[in-house]
Parts: structure tokens; C-alpha cells; sequence
């Protein structure tokens, strides 16, 4: 239509509407109140008006939305788990991944490139093996692959590793994919806010108020003043410690900045997404042609998203070990976020004993994927004051009773 | 933190140490709770703060206290445990 196009191009004023209402007042009370405005925040602020109905909600941002680690991850999306819970779960994920786009009229870039985890050791393909069983129980889409078939799929990579880490096999997981991590928190955001719910940025929370006798949660105090509230979702990644200690709850959480970076555009070369644990690498390409490559946790504890050089140099190190002809490339940006690790590589999700107080939380390093699933399932946990039977699981109680989920074979590289 | 001073060896590139977490108290497992031993193994002061922690310098073995600014990284003193002192 370029009659329409130039007719819109010369207008004085563009119509093309806002993504979200901007609202200069909070209201004094809400049914609901999810502090942080990140994917999940928003995700569950989106089913919560469209599955549930409840719209009178205010979600609370710090800072801007989507902007901690719904915007510093690498944005792999698969669920080739390891146990029974995490597959389920992140399946689930997977699956309403795949028509977000229609759902938000909003092109996610979301592209399915397959998924090799390769294995360098005897070990690692006895843990593929069964991460590809434990899959194909579930009906998911994984298999082990030998050395040669690697080498077919990735004929531009060295897979002797130059000698010293050759590769023995891969799991690969045909759905893996990527999508644009903005989108994402922009799609949910605009969803509920359609639908009636109120987002505010810049909104800090200083503190959460309990009645009287401590057990259940009244209101939350903002930098720009007081809310009434019996419902508060805590979905603040990095943060959830500060959060946990203004109801006096502890956890298992303790936070690591998780690196990454990122190289110049280049021609497409590399379609599927390469993850070595052994090399403590992960790399995809982007629809732009950069290479966004990620590594592992930094191995202390560190409440700070700087980048150190120590990471970019072994990261490109190990990058080289597989694609040696990436050495003329330049790596143009570096960042970190804070991941809120469990010692069980499994999120923390559900009720807590503050009754009206819920915990979407313990993401570390592998939140970005389950970003609509853990709103579907926290949605219905807030609205019906049980946790999702997906969730049942991943409740802060485990712990207590010894029960952790043991996810640590496939939650992510190196730890 | 790039680099970090061991009590013996003196400063070292961060590369050889390893970090052994906060320093907490144990509570007696012969008179504890299930609860309060559940708490003591899996919960951590996960909220920013000035931590005294066990570190190692590697190459050597010597596991030693290091007081750090978990928000900003910074070392305000390292120094030997004090049992391990005396035991020296």
C-alpha cells in the first residue's frame, strides 16, 4: 500500500499508539499488587486479567520494564530437562511459547533452531543419554547423536576442540529456539494493560506491610506512597533476597552475576544453538547475524552487574576451541545480570507461609524460557490460593523436608 | 576484585582462590530440630552486605576469613581464622 504509506509518512502526527497507559497516581488498593516488571511479573499480570478476570492489578517496576534479566539473558528457549517436574514444566513452556505471537499480535522473532548440548566426556553422554530418555518419556522431542552427525550438522566446527576436549556426541532438541527477549516483556505488558491493568515504572518498593499478626500481607509502602493490598507476587529476580527479608522470610537463594556477550554482525552461519557444558559455552545466532554467546556463573557471590575481562577472555578462548575460524571477530557488548541461584537448579514458585505473599523466584540462569508458563502457573496460584499442580514441586517448603528436585544435570553449563 | 590478599602468601590474581561461602554458625546436630538443620544447610543471607567468608588460595591450601562488600566487591581485610592461628 504506498499511497497509504506516503500518506502516513507525511502526516504531521503519527497515531501509532503508546505500548502501555502511563499512570500518574497509584490507587490507594488493588486486588493484587507484582512487584517487578520483567517478563514474568508480566506474564503473570497478563493471564491474571485474561484467564482469570482480575484486572484490578498494579504492576510495580523499579527501574523500567524488561529491563533486569528479562533483558540480559541469552534467550534460549528448550525443555530438554531432567527430571519428570522440570520437563513437564518447561514442555508446557515451550508450547505457549510457539503461538505468543499470535496471542500478542506482536512478532516475537520467535525461531525454532534446534538444540545440541554437546557432550566432550564419557560422563556427559551418559547424562544425555538419560536427559534424552527421560524427554522422550514425555513425548519431547530429543536424541542422542554421535560425533559424525554433529560434524554433518556443523560442518564449520573443529570437533576435536583442538585436540584436547573432542566431542563424543550431542543431545540434540530439535524445539530449541530463540526469540526477542524485549518483545516479550512488551507483548505481556501491553496484553494486560489493555485489559485494565495498571503498570508503573519507577515505582520502588521500600517495604511490605503485614497485619497484625505478622502472618498475612495488608499493603505495600512505594517510594511514591502506599498501597492496600492482600496479594503480593514477588517476581524480582536478583532482588528476592531484599525482598524475602521485608516479611522476614529466608531462603535458599543466594545471587550470582551471570555474564554474556555479544559479537558483530556476520553473515548467518550458525542456525542451531551450541551449548558445551565442559567448554563452558553457550552461542546462537541472531535473525541480525551477532553472535550472543554466554558462559558460566561467576563463581562468587556479588550483588553488581559489571563485566570483568577475565570472563570475555575465556569465554573467547573456548569459542575459538570450537570455531577457530571466529578469531578475526570483534566482541561489541558485554553485560551481566543477577542470578538468584538454588541449590537445586529448580525456580522457587508458589505460596509462602505469609498467607497472600507469593514467590515467582530462584530463576539463576534459565528464567528467560519458562517466562509464560511460570504466569500462567503463578496467575492461577494467586487467583485460586493453591499452587498450580505444575508448580507443587518447586514450593519453598522443599526444603524443609529435604525434597529438592535435582536439576542440576541440565539447568544450565558449568556450574 | 581482581586481586586478593592471602594472610601467608601476600596479594594474588584472584584466579587462584576459591570461595567458600559465609561464615555461619553450625547448630549442634545431636540437639537440633530437623527444621533448624534443614535452615542451617540450605539457607543463605542471600541480601547484600558487608560478609565475613572462607576463601582459599589454592595453589597453597590456606583457607582463610576475607571481610567483602558483596555490592561492591571491595576487600576490607583478610586475616586468618583464629582457631587456625593458634593451631599454626
Amino acid at each position: 500500500m504506498p499511497w497509504r504509506l506516503l500518506k502516513f509518512a507525511l502526516k504531521s502526527k503519527h497515531p501509532e499508539p503508546r505500548m502501555f497507559t502511563a499512570h500518574s497516581e497509584l490507587k490507594e488498593s488493588y486486588d493484587a499488587v507484582i512487584i517487578g516488571g520483567g517478563g514474568h511479573g508480566l506474564a503473570a499480570a497478563y493471564y491474571l486479567a485474561r484467564d482469570h478476570g482480575i484486572t484490578n492489578v498494579a504492576v510495580i517496576e523499579k527501574d523500567y520494564l524488561g529491563g533486569g534479566n528479562t533483558a540480559r539473558n541469552t534467550t534460549i528457549i528448550r525443555s530438554n530437562y531432567l527430571t519428570p517436574e522440570g520437563v513437564r514444566f518447561y514442555d508446557e513452556s515451550v508450547r505457549l511459547w510457539q503461538d505468543l505471537s499470535q496471542d500478542f499480535d506482536l512478532n516475537l522473532f520467535y525461531s525454532t533452531r534446534g538444540h545440541y548440548t554437546l557432550a566432550h566426556t564419557d560422563s556427559a553422554v551418559r547424562t544425555m543419554r538419560w536427559r534424552a530418555e527421560v524427554n522422550k518419556h514425555f513425548g519431547i522431542n530429543s536424541e542422542l547423536v554421535d560425533a559424525q552427525a554433529v560434524q554433518r550438522a556443523l560442518p564449520m566446527m573443529d570437533i576435536t576442540c583442538a585436540g584436547h576436549a573432542p566431542i563424543l556426541g550431542a543431545l540434540y532438541h530439535a524445539p530449541g529456539a530463540i526469540a526477542r527477549h524485549d518483545a516479550v516483556a512488551w507483548g505481556y505488558g501491553r496484553g494486560a494493560d489493555r485489559r485494565g491493568v495498571e503498570i508503573h515504572q519507577q515505582t520502588e518498593v521500600l517495604g511490605i506491610e503485614t497485619d497484625a499478626s505478622g502472618s498475612r500481607v495488608a499493603g505495600v509502602l512505594t517510594n511514591r506512597g502506599h498501597i492496600a493490598t492482600r496479594k503480593v507476587l514477588c517476581a524480582v529476580a536478583g532482588s528476592t533476597p531484599r525482598l524475602l527479608s521485608m516479611v522476614g522470610l529466608e531462603s535458599p537463594i543466594s545471587i550470582h552475576p551471570l555474564q554474556a556477550m555479544v559479537s558483530e554482525p556476520v553473515k548467518p552461519w550458525l542456525d542451531p544453538i551450541i551449548v558445551s557444558g565442559s567448554l563452558h559455552v553457550y552461542v546462537s545466532q541472531t535473525a541480525r547475524g551477532e553472535l550472543v554467546m554466554g558462559a558460566s556463573l561467576d563463581p562468587y557471590e556479588l550483588h553488581s552487574t559489571r563485566s570483568t575481562l577475565d570472563f570475555a577472555e575465556s569465554l573467547a578462548a573456548h569459542m575459538l576451541d570450537l570455531f577457530p575460524f571466529l578469531s578475526d571477530v570483534k566482541v561489541v557488548r558485554q553485560w551481566a545480570g543477577m542470578a538468584d541461584m538454588t541449590p537445586d537448579f529448580a525456580p522457587i514458585m508458589g505460596k509462602t507461609p505469609i498467607e497472600g505473599f507469593y514467590l515467582d523466584a530462584g530463576w539463576g540462569t534459565w528464567g528467560f524460557k519458562a517466562t509464560p508458563v511460570s504466569g500462567k502457573t503463578m496467575s492461577y496460584t494467586l487467583a485460586n490460593d493453591r499452587p498450580h499442580p505444575l508448580i507443587e514441586g518447586f514450593s519453598l517448603d522443599r526444603f524443609r523436608r529435604y525434597e529438592l528436585t535435582g536439576e542440576k544435570g541440565a539447568a544450565s553449563v558449568g556450574h | 576484585m581482581k586481586l586478593l590478599t592471602c594472610p601467608l602468601n601476600g596479594t594474588r590474581p584472584i584466579s587462584e582462590f576459591f570461595y567458600g561461602g559465609e561464615v555461619r554458625a553450625m547448630p549442634d546436630p545431636d540437639t537440633c530440630t530437623d527444621t533448624e538443620w534443614s535452615a542451617y544447610v540450605f539457607n543463605r543471607s542471600g541480601v547484600a552486605a558487608v560478609k565475613c567468608e572462607w576463601w582459599c588460595h589454592g595453589p597453597s591450601g590456606v583457607w582463610f576469613l576475607a571481610e567483602r562488600d558483596t555490592t561492591t566487591d571491595t576487600v576490607l581485610r583478610t586475616y586468618l581464622a583464629p582457631s587456625a592461628a593458634t593451631r599454626r
